[in-house]
């Protein structure tokens, strides 16, 4: 007998009410490498990271470290660019690198049965690199031209522009590459700072997916050999922030049918204790489907395809974006509907109902973000790399549970004053 | 292994239960029968449109984002020239809210003029966002013409041109949802901590009273042969040259589909491919190179794309290019170059079966597919594949009368 029921009401939904969050395990290689591991999952297959701190930035060398890292699959003494890439690839493996302004790293996706098999040739890599000068050219050839195109992209530029202006050009954070940069790379300089960094010293592995005893041990044959280890991640540099005394930029483009903006201010990171709460705020305004900038900027006026902010943490800071491409005819009308929102949020308080949504939302994304393996690897990094615990999601979840309207309203009014934020246009005005 | 469970509900809905008890969310995965080759070309872009209108408020729900937000849900879909593919995933203790926003938007739309007039316009900013504001974004609005003459695939699914979107109607809408948005021209998946008996009767208590449509679908009409080589040059304010050849190859449901997928895997996937040893490390003619096939579920393109290295010509670009693909047809790989790419397609498989949502969409294709065992049984046919099988198919793909080329032209002066 089919059951009548009343469509116009949602079935009756339950809060969120406990998150586990499975822990990283920790080891130690022979030479005192650390190493996390996270299980889960029925995939027979694992995740192996190896992070490097970055602790050098030269402004006159600002692409030492993506370079080095890009190149040290380029050859080896034993083997030529092509032998590691038919090897690794036989195994069905995938090796790749990543960088970004405050760590390196270096990622391996293997198969368990092939991980044996597979580990020698990435040992190779990081031991024993000899960046060979005809692969640096194709390295130099390659990667400018993938510069100069990616600087065609309004929002390519938007991105970079804004992080100029808000660390300034000489921090790495800040750093703007200009093609130049990459005639002048140098092998010895990428011999020479490979040397100073990639040592047991200075790096962690996180390794996760389906991790057997057989893992850990293999690490340890092939990583866990090479000289002594004196310490902890050293903490980074400290190095200074010069942000620009202007406040608004335009880059023109002739013809652009869209502007790229870009609208925000330099900002705390995860470590601080208005972090969580300024998360919630962030949601609210930008940080998903049903926020305010995504239902008045495109699903009331149309204005573009999305519209996003977030609250992004770096080692030593981090910084507040709103982030949009927008018909060029709408730009300005478009940054004056971002400046409404955030006063909004400083004049009124968030209601109920809307509260709830954001709430229960951040949940929800909370819970996935711990679908798999991988993802439990990330929850890890984020809190190692700042120096936090696993009391940081505890804190994190609480605040989310709990935080009221006049709390919100209090961070809004505290940190979203507009006359320090900066903005980039990218197209035209 | 993949489980899964399957029923078809009496109006034709088709239902596939993956259980997996160690997570704690559910995916609802739905997919319509339904893409960009069924529009009308006058009417083209369309079901990319009503993907978006399909937010926009249903016949007793007036808004669909907010409560599944309320309800700790996320949401998404995506629109190809096959099919429209609709997935949210939640906290498995609100798993009814999905049933129920999925359920009313396929019994009817609020078909509300508002929402119609939003979303041309977010979609004609899609189009510019994706294919006029950027370097070589136009590159599929030239090339599927140039390839096709007849087949619906000769439009792309944002569709031929800003006008289309402009000009539909509540109407069109209307008639489109009506004609095609029915349980008996979709599937779903659900995977998660569930069991196969609850799903089946929460999907008769949702979805069992929505009628069927007997959809009627005008057959495509089959892209004749190309007898004839095909070449377009045009000139973009860009900073490089690249070349765009499109060879016409078998759909992703036919047997040869294995050892196409495995050439394109043989001649570009990763550092240890041909064409990036040949053609970017070697000879330098390219900073860029890449082939693949379009999958698609009628007969689809292979297609091989570079950017040039500045300075060099488009002959000796296309000359490099040549000799890769005449050593294919004319010499037998090597076992192990075969082997290679098989424990490639493997570990990749593994890969995107992390999370219950790769799981869903992967179990959602195979179903289209018309089997969905193929989930598990797919790489048995890959497998199968030898290297003969390989020659032959760069034979009979890479001949000159069977290509469509695009030559993209840097319309700056040299510096």
């Amino acid at each position: 007998m089919q059951t009548i029921i009343d469509r116009s009401l949602q079935p009756a939904t339950k809060e969120i009410d406990k998150i586990d969050i499975p822990q990283a395990r920790k080891f130690s290689l022979d030479n005192g490498i650390p190493v996390f591991a996270l299980t889960a999952g029925f995939q027979d297959l694992v995740k192996i990271e190896f992070l490097f701190l970055n602790h050098d930035f030269d402004v006159n060398r600002p692409l030492l470290n993506s370079a080095t890292n890009r190149m040290l699959s380029e050859g080896t003494s034993k083997y030529t660019a092509q032998q590691l890439a038919d090897h690794i690839d036989y195994f069905g493996s995938f090796f790749e690198t990543d960088e970004n302004s405050d760590f390196t790293s270096i990622m391996l996706y293997s198969l368990n049965k092939h991980l044996e098999s597979t580990l020698p040739f990435v040992s190779d890599i990081i031991h024993d690199p000899i960046f060979p000068l005809a692969e640096l050219e194709t390295y130099i050839r390659n990667n400018k031209q993938g510069l100069t195109v990616d600087n065609e992209k309004v929002s390519s530029l938007a991105r970079r522009k804004f992080n100029e202006v808000i660390f300034g050009e000489k921090h790495p954070y800040g750093y703007f590459v200009q093609t130049s940069d990459f005639d002048r790379l140098n092998r010895e300089h990428l011999k020479e700072h490979f040397k100073n960094k990639y040592s047991p010293t200075n790096c962690v592995i996180i390794i996760s997916g389906l991790v057997k005893d057989d893992s850990v041990n293999l690490l340890n044959k092939f990583f866990g050999q090479s000289s002594a280890y004196n310490g902890e991640l050293k903490n980074g540099r400290q190095l200074i922030f010069t942000p620009s005394s202007v406040k608004k930029h335009l880059i023109e483009k002739e013809g652009a049918v869209q502007s790229a903006l870009r609208i925000g201010k330099p900002f705390f990171n995860r470590a601080h204790t208005d972090y969580p709460g300024m998360a919630v705020l962030n949601t609210i305004l930008g940080g998903y489907f049903g926020s305010r900038l995504m239902s008045n900027i495109r699903e009331d006026k149309g204005y573009t395809y999305g519209i996003g902010s977030a609250v992004v943490s770096m080692k030593q800071e981090g910084y507040f974006f709103i982030s949009t491409e927008v018909g060029a005819d709408v730009t300005n009308s478009a940054i004056e509907e971002i400046y409404k929102e955030i006063e909004i949020l400083k004049d009124e308080p968030v209601d109920a109902e809307e509260l709830e949504m954001a709430r229960n939302y951040m949940l929800g994304t909370f819970l996935k973000g711990m679908d798999g393996a991988f993802q439990l690897a990330e929850r890890f990094k984020s809190i190692y790399l700042y120096n936090l615990d696993y009391s940081y999601y505890d804190r994190y979840l609480q605040k989310i549970r709990t935080i009221q309207p006049d709390e919100l309203q209090n961070l809004a009014r505290k940190y979203f004053d507009i006359s320090g934020f900066y903005e980039i246009v990218v197209g035209r005005k | 292994m993949i489980n899964f469970t399957t029923r078809t509900l009496s109006n034709g809905l088709e239902v596939i239960v993956h259980e997996d008890a160690s997570t704690p969310l559910v995916t609802l995965n739905i997919l319509y029968k339904v893409g960009a080759r069924d529009e009308d070309p006058q009417r083209t872009g369309f079901a990319h449109l009503f993907e978006h209108l399909m937010f926009g408020g249903s016949v007793n729900i007036p808004d669909y984002d907010g409560p599944l937000q309320l309800a700790g849900g996320d949401n998404n879909a995506f629109t190809n020239n096959d099919i429209t593919n609709y997935y949210l995933t939640l906290p498995i203790q609100n798993i009814e809210t999905g049933f129920w926003l999925e359920s009313d938007r396929m019994m009817s739309l609020a078909f509300s003029e508002k929402s119609l007039e939003v979303q041309r316009n977010v979609v004609i900013e899609e189009f510019k966002q994706r294919y006029l504001n950027q370097p070589y974004g136009d590159v599929w609005l030239l090339l599927r013409p140039l390839a096709y003459k007849v087949h619906p695939y000769q439009w792309a699914t944002i569709g031929k041109d800003v006008s289309h979107i402009t000009d539909a109607s509540v109407e069109d809408v209307r008639k489109f949802f009506f004609r095609y948005y029915c349980p008996d021209n979709a599937l779903m998946v659900v995977a998660g901590n569930v069991k196969a008996d609850n799903i089946f009767a929460l999907a008769e208590k949702w979805f069992g009273e929505i009628q069927r449509k007997m959809v009627l679908r005008n057959p495509y009409p089959a892209e004749p042969e190309q007898t004839e080589y095909r070449e377009l040059t045009v000139e973009r304010d860009i900073p490089y040259d690249s070349v765009y050849r499109a060879y016409h190859m078998c759909s992703r449901l036919e047997p040869e589909f294995y050892a196409v997928d495995l050439l394109s895997d043989i001649m570009s996937r990763g550092k240890s491919s041909r064409l990036y040893n040949s053609l970017i490390k070697e000879k330098k003619l390219f900073t860029e190179v890449n082939a693949y096939p379009t999958s698609d579920f009628d007969k689809g393109l292979f297609v091989i794309e570079g950017k040039l290295v500045k300075g060099i010509s488009m002959k000796e670009a296309e000359d490099g290019m040549d000799e890769v693909i005449h050593s294919l047809c004319n010499e037998s790989i090597s076992a192990d170059e075969l082997e290679k790419v098989k424990n490639k397609v493997e570990s990749t498989m593994e890969f995107s079966e992390m999370d219950i949502s790769g799981r869903a969409l992967n179990l959602a294709i195979a179903a289209y597919m018309g089997d969905v065992n193929l989930i598990n049984t797919e790489l048995q046919y890959y497998r199968k594949v030898t290297e003969n099988d390989i020659q032959m198919q760069a034979s009979k793909l890479f001949r000159k009368t069977n290509c469509s080329t695009l030559h993209y032209m840097s319309g700056r002066k040299a510096n």
